[in-house]
């Protein structure tokens, strides 16, 4: 039954049509290629704004209320960024490429990975760690979209800004997100977390004491006494 | 009784004359009825240049923003800079050894908790005159005077 169906449906497929002109067949193709492509694209784009982001509580709730005090959402000007302008990158592959990986946001939607406050707040330094090690993998991409180096005028820093963007960033040495995490939302606990990019003052990896432990535990031992 | 109806008449006289502009401070202008304009909200001085402090003591002003900076559990945003680690990066001040004690005076390995939260002592200064009078004099400035009564200069 079933192979029979697909034997006729190769046939259909692999034969010209006899009936349809080719002029319908390619003008239709054409047209019922803009509606879709149109139809994916504007749903592609629906799921890029703000409104969609905090549909779902789990964002509306924890982050968006955070990036409320800040100045990326409250400002004297009046521009802000939504969510997309830093979460999603605006070239299209690259756009592509990161909603194929939000579909895990999907899966973790519908099984509440983070459907509460606590779940949440557990789960923060992972997330934040994601978006940290894509930022820094893309030179902070999503930053300099609005952010751009040549049009940074430091002389209008202040400055300890302008030192730092003088020392750090025209040099290459770091990247936007190396210096400003937290810049738009609340900061999961950051101990043992390299808050400036990595240093040569991280903590290191003791090494173990070389030769005879004997003498140092005896000293040990007369000091506790 | 001529006495009391004497003292009646003064108040009655006195009160309205008084009533005025009697609350000085904060709201010099207004009545106590009636709402005042709201003085614009001066800016924080972000000069990066460090203040004089009025006496030995006191916890150094903070003479940048401190805007949205997070300090609590998780976090001390002021610590990335200002931490014994960070100053080579950041060439900012490291936080005093005294931060690094306990009550007992004993020196500790990182921040003592009780020196945590910066803001509890530190502030930043906004560009605003002080709507109230201040009085303070400089410890200097009395030593001055005195040396200059004991040798008989007043």
């Amino acid at each position: 039954m079933m192979l029979r169906f697909l034997k006729r449906l190769w046939f259909i497929i692999a034969h010209p049509a006899t009936h349809l002109s080719l002029g319908f067949l390619t003008m239709g193709g054409f047209v019922m290629g803009i509606i879709f492509w149109g139809g994916f694209n504007t749903a592609l784009e629906v799921t890029n704004t703000e409104t969609f982001c905090i549909s779902c509580h789990e964002m509306r709730n924890n982050v968006y209320e955070e990036l409320k005090t800040t100045i990326h959402y409250t400002n004297r000007s009046g521009v802000r960024a939504t969510c997309p302008d830093c979460h999603v990158p605006h070239s299209w592959p690259r756009k592509i490429a990161r909603k194929m990986q939000a579909s895990k946001e999907v899966w973790g939607k519908i099984f509440g990975t983070i459907d509460t406050r606590e779940k949440f707040l557990d789960k923060r330094l992972e997330l934040a760690q994601h978006e940290w090690a894509r930022l820094e993998a893309n030179d902070s991409l999503e930053c300099r979209n609005c952010h751009s180096m040549e049009s940074m005028d430091i002389t209008r820093q202040s400055k300890r800004a302008s030192e730092a963007h003088e020392r750090f960033l025209f040099t290459g040495e770091k990247t936007c997100i190396n210096c400003h995490k937290g810049i738009a939302h609340q900061l999961p606990d950051m101990h043992g977390q390299d808050m400036f990019g990595a240093s040569t003052h991280s903590p290191q990896p003791m090494t173990p004491v070389q030769g005879d432990s004997a003498e140092v535990e005896a000293y040990i031992r007369t000091a506790e006494d | 009784m001529l006495k009391r109806f004497a003292f009646a008449l003064a108040l009655l006289v006195a009160l309205p004359l008084h009533a005025e502009n009697q609350l000085g401070g904060i709201r010099p202008d207004t009545p106590l009825a009636e709402e005042s304009e709201a003085p614009q909200i001066p800016p924080v001085i972000n000069a990066d240049v460090k203040q004089v402090r009025n006496y030995p003591d006191q916890p150094p002003l903070i003479p940048h923003k401190t805007d949205n900076y997070q300090i609590d559990l998780n976090v001390n945003k002021c610590l990335t800079c200002h931490s014994r680690t960070a100053v080579e990066d950041s060439q900012a001040p490291m936080i005093s050894v005294t931060h690094f004690m306990d009550r007992e005076g004993q020196t500790l390995g990182t921040v003592s908790p009780r020196r945590y939260f910066c803001t509890q002592c530190h502030v930043v200064q906004h560009d605003a005159e002080p709507p109230v009078v201040n009085g303070f004099v400089d410890v200097d400035s009395v030593l001055g005077h005195m040396q200059g009564a004991a040798t008989g200069g007043e």
